[in-house]
């Protein structure tokens, strides 16, 4: 059964869930997907392979755009060398890909301390804060 | 350049142990090799044609002479005693091992240096002006901009899985020294009509398989926004940029697929969107970053009028270069010696070169993308000492600028996508053209060979271009004529069929004569003159008219 990290907790199995998911591919739009994310518990953000980088702004778009709160959830190639970058552009959950050692993974949330860029995380460049 | 604070420390500090980490997992077999790969080529790391190659970032090619003694300890002690410095204002190993790599990433980390986004399909290393803070026709000083960008795009969460590789050029002066045109994006500082300064915003320009020149989507960007436009520009690029085929996968396809004006209309579009929101640049960033910056401090001096002739003559007009402050100059140390494979450096060279640093140039020191260094604070009245001591480490070559001035890749004796050897293709030219008056007299000319049609050797933009290609299994050469990489940009034209390795320098020697024949004056430089008689005469004195070809296709040398 596949690993879930979600807001910082390991899930294996994953514990069950209602309500609505909207599952985005890599080449949607979200903001055609805009007026239902009202109603969405989740949203499943697709990545066929960890090298597609496309659903990166899709994560950051769903937040910083259109406002969405709920979960934003990688799936697919979903590893553990990405999760920092991933956390960053707003994705909260991680359905990890099979073999994927799920403490080691939680771990990467925190591979480093401080970022230079805006982000989803933390809204204010480093320049900023420094 | 720039000094790190204790933030900028500790997060290449976190990458060295991240990277290790990796390293470690993959030599337990626990990440494969697929999915090591772009975890490795982020941190510069290649497997090569016989060993792992490393490249390691000089950020927009400034450097101390702390640094250079740590390339030049690196080389000795994990590599085979040199470095190659590449065009992309990088240094290069060619024969690092894999498990010792976190090792010298710690090293490198110990000065301040790293090898964070030197490759893979990420925003790579910003490069610029070599004569950037010293020129005379300076706008802005380039190197802080260069900084400001280089932390925007150093572990950018968003834009680490692109399309493809990302290269950005930025200019700061009149002159483009920094090919902005031939860039993914090129920015180019501009004076607005009250003074405040800006960027002129060029995408889509870039060599390889697709020579294009780049497009001016926005004549004047204030600078308070160069972040959230460049972000922009990714945004669009990352989302609609081609996965399907990795040749069609740079920004210049998707530009040109789009078309110019509805790629800008995109990207405007995007950046409404992110437009003054927290990412705009402010003045206290600016000065900060300025403020981080060690600065010369220069005497008092008046400018020398130095005219001398013989061979010191020779090395002063050919690689020393005006400078803003009275009494300084800039001079270029070639590493273009003939029977030196361009832009290698020994370790005890670096060594000897981080000394004459210290003692000429206030202990700073920048690589360039023609593959040379340059020590851009000079004492005029020093350059006659420093000229001795250049001569005796093999760096004075007065060639700044000629022919033998070649730009080369490592080419197929150390790269895997090689298709043609490069390196003893530039021996053999400069060993034709190794008189130096006649060198002289033929002025300026670019001569630029790459391997293979990822033009890391920028044939397309030589004046002269020679690229490897294969045929049928055999090394052979195109040559492209016309080229140029600045003011204004072009691309090449090819002149004819490929070459035999062997018959390149004759070749070369013809073009040589057909521009030497038509020439105006001194003054036209081969470039120009191609431009204004086309590429027909030299066709054919190289090829032979087509009811009597040339027989005698024989090399010059043997």
């Amino acid at each position: 059964m596949a690993t879930l990290i979600r807001r910082g907790r390991i899930e294996n199995p994953p514990s069950p869930e209602a309500g609505q998911v909207l599952r985005l591919e890599p080449g949607d739009d979200p903001a055609a997907v805009a007026d239902r994310l009202g109603a969405a518990a989740r949203v499943e953000v697709h990545f066929p392979s960890f090298t597609d980088g496309r659903g990166y702004s899709i994560a950051r778009l769903l937040r910083e755009r259109h406002g969405y709160r709920g979960e934003v959830r990688a799936v697919g190639d979903v590893q553990r060398d990405q999760l920092f970058y991933l956390a960053r552009c707003g994705f909260d959950a991680f359905l990890l890909r099979d073999g994927q050692d799920a403490g080691e993974s939680l771990a990467a949330l925190n591979d480093f301390s401080e970022a230079y860029q805006a982000s989803v995380e933390r809204p204010q460049p480093l320049f900023r804060r420094r | 350049m720039y000094l790190y604070d204790e933030i900028d420390q500790q997060i290449v500090d976190e990458r060295v142990a991240q990277f290790r980490d990796q390293t470690r997992r993959f030599l337990a077999g626990r990440i494969s090799e697929d999915d090591f790969r772009p975890l490795r080529l982020q941190n510069g790391l290649y497997i090569q044609r016989y060993a792992p190659m490393l490249r390691v970032a000089v950020p927009y090619g400034i450097f101390s002479s702390a640094q250079l003694r740590m390339l030049a300890h690196i080389a000795r002690k994990y590599d085979r005693g040199y470095g190659h410095f590449s065009t992309r204002q990088n240094i290069q190993y060619n024969w690092p091992r894999l498990e010792e790599v976190p090792d010298i990433l710690a090293d490198l980390a110990s000065v301040q240096m790293h090898a964070i986004q030197t490759s893979g399909n990420c925003i790579r290393n910003i490069t610029t002006d070599h004569f950037a803070g010293v020129a005379r026709d300076e706008i802005v000083d380039s190197f802080v901009w260069c900084e400001i960008l280089r932390q925007w795009s150093a572990f950018h969460p968003e834009f680490a899985y692109l399309p493809r590789k990302f290269k950005i050029a930025l200019n700061g002066a009149e002159a483009d020294r920094a090919a902005t045109f031939l860039h993914d994006i090129g920015l180019h500082a501009v004076q607005g009509g009250a003074g405040e300064v800006g960027f002129r915003v060029i995408v889509g320009g870039g060599m390889g398989r697709t020579p294009i020149i780049g497009h001016v989507i926005r004549e004047f960007l204030p600078w308070q926004h160069l972040l959230t436009y460049v972000e922009a520009i990714l945004r669009v690029y990352n989302r609609f940029g081609r996965r399907d085929n990795k040749y069609k996968a740079r920004i210049k396809i998707l530009v040109k697929e789009r078309g110019p004006d509805n790629f800008r209309e995109e990207v405007e579009a995007e950046w409404k969107q992110l437009r003054d929101g927290p990412s705009t640049l402010t003045r206290a960033e600016v000065r900060r970053v300025e403020s981080r910056f060690v600065r010369p401090s220069y005497e008092p001096l008046e400018d020398l009028h130095l005219a001398p002739s013989g061979p010191f003559g020779a090395w002063m007009k050919r690689n020393v270069h005006s400078h803003k402050q009275p009494g300084y100059a800039a001079v270029t140390l070639s590493l273009k010696k003939t029977g030196v494979p361009p832009g290698d450096v020994t370790d005890a060279q670096m060594v000897a070169i981080a000394g004459l640093a210290d003692h000429y140039s206030f202990g700073e020191l920048r690589v360039t993308h023609e593959q040379n260094l340059v020590f851009a604070d000079v004492r005029q009245d020093r350059l006659e000492d420093l000229w001795q001591e250049l001569k005796s480490l093999g760096l004075a070559t007065p060639n700044i600028g000629l022919l033998t001035n070649i730009i080369a890749c490592p080419g197929g004796d150390f790269c895997s996508l090689a298709n043609a050897k490069s390196i003893p293709v530039a021996e053999a030219i400069q060993r034709l053209f190794d008189d130096l008056d006649y060198l002289h007299d033929i002025g300026e000319l670019d001569l630029n060979i790459s391997g293979c049609i990822n033009s890391c050797g920028h044939h397309h933009v030589g004046h002269i271009g020679v690229l490897g290609v294969d045929k049928q299994g055999a090394e052979f050469y195109q040559i492209t004529i016309g080229g140029n990489q600045g003011n204004p940009a072009a691309v090449g034209k090819v002149i004819g069929p490929a070459f035999a390795q062997h018959e390149v320098p004759w070749v070369v020697e013809r073009l040589i004569e057909v521009y030497l024949h038509n020439r105006e004056s001194e003054d036209e430089r081969f470039v120009d003159c191609v431009h204004r008689i086309g590429i027909e005469p030299f066709k054919e004195n190289v090829y032979g008219h087509a009811d009597s070809p040339r027989q005698d296709r024989e090399p010059a040398v043997a």
